[in-house]
């Protein structure tokens, strides 16, 4: 097990194993995220008090949990490339950050979308929603932090560091919707036992969710290969690489 | 498709754009994802060929 976890550490071996794993996750993405649209919009009932509105539960909900998800990987990428100063954790980092960052932006957008029609409003600085710009902020932070050091060694310990500390926020949001009063409604999906969302509606929404996880380790793979190529410019295993 | 699914119930102005957001989001983070790869290649052979042509 940690021989596996050491070759993770191998830019060429990450390089060579990340092409191989991309078509994969993106049929992966692409069947999961097909049978979640069609079950989603066209099979699962409306919901009783908002109607067809609720449909963008499958978009928004799948979003705002890889905007978490994002940020957890990045910071803990982040960590280890601090602490054991293994460069491919900040590579990971840094391919993840843009990644989280557009992730986030949909979950606020697709909120916002779904404020208007059930709350009256596009935006109320309800804890949840404020706590999710934060993260977006921290996602923009982290790739400005990132860009502003000319050695970027030193960028990428900043940008970790500030990534490790805005961990702080994710606890935050999950779990503002029950230490506060709060117009978003509390959990339904991520609640142990039993959740409060019919079986032929999580379904789809379950479909959705596994499908954006693969679709953002697809494009963190691609991303990845790119960080690496850009770090390992100068390493000889880089000339047969991209000749190839 | 019937009518009543296009209109979401009368709720079409607001599902529409929402998945068409996100749909563009994924696009977006496909083709960008790509184009760095594409882009730190490119760099990659110039300092290939730069190495190259140095004494």
């Amino acid at each position: 097990m940690w021989t596996w976890f050491y070759r993770l550490a191998s830019p060429p071996y990450v390089y060579r194993v990340a092409a191989l794993w991309i078509p994969w996750f993106l049929t992966a993405a692409a069947i999961t995220i097909g049978c979640g649209l069609i079950d989603g919009l066209g099979f699962a009932p409306p919901d009783y008090q908002q109607g067809d509105a609720f449909r963008i539960i499958y978009v928004h909900v799948p979003s705002a949990w890889m905007s978490e998800f994002t940020y957890a990987c990045m910071a803990v990428a982040g960590a280890i490339g601090l602490i054991w100063r293994i460069k491919m954790g900040h590579a990971v980092a840094a391919a993840a950050a843009p990644i989280g960052a557009s992730f986030t932006l949909a979950a606020l957008v697709t909120g916002s979308l779904w404020g208007r029609p059930m709350w009256g409003t596009y935006w109320a600085w309800d804890p949840r929603l404020t706590t999710e710009l934060i993260l977006l902020f921290l996602y923009v932070g982290v790739m400005s932090l990132r860009s502003a050091f000319e050695d970027p060694a030193r960028g990428d310990r900043a940008a970790a560091l500030l990534s490790v500390v805005g961990v702080v926020n994710l606890p935050i949001i999950h779990y503002s919707v029950v230490w506060w009063n709060s117009l978003h409604q509390g959990a339904t999906v991520a609640k142990l036992g039993k959740p409060d969302i019919e079986l032929s509606m999580l379904w789809p929404l379950l479909s959705m969710m596994l499908g954006f996880m693969c679709f953002y380790a697809a494009v963190l793979c691609i991303r990845l290969r790119g960080e690496i190529l850009d770090r390992e410019r100068q390493a000889t295993w880089v000339r047969e690489a991209v000749k190839s | 498709m019937n009518s009543g699914f296009w209109s979401m119930g009368g709720y079409a102005r607001f599902v529409w754009p929402c998945f068409g957001f996100v749909f563009a989001v994924l696009a977006w983070n496909l083709w960008a994802a790509r184009r760095h790869l594409a882009q730190a290649r490119r760099r990659a052979l110039r300092a290939i060929a730069m190495a190259g042509s140095t004494p």
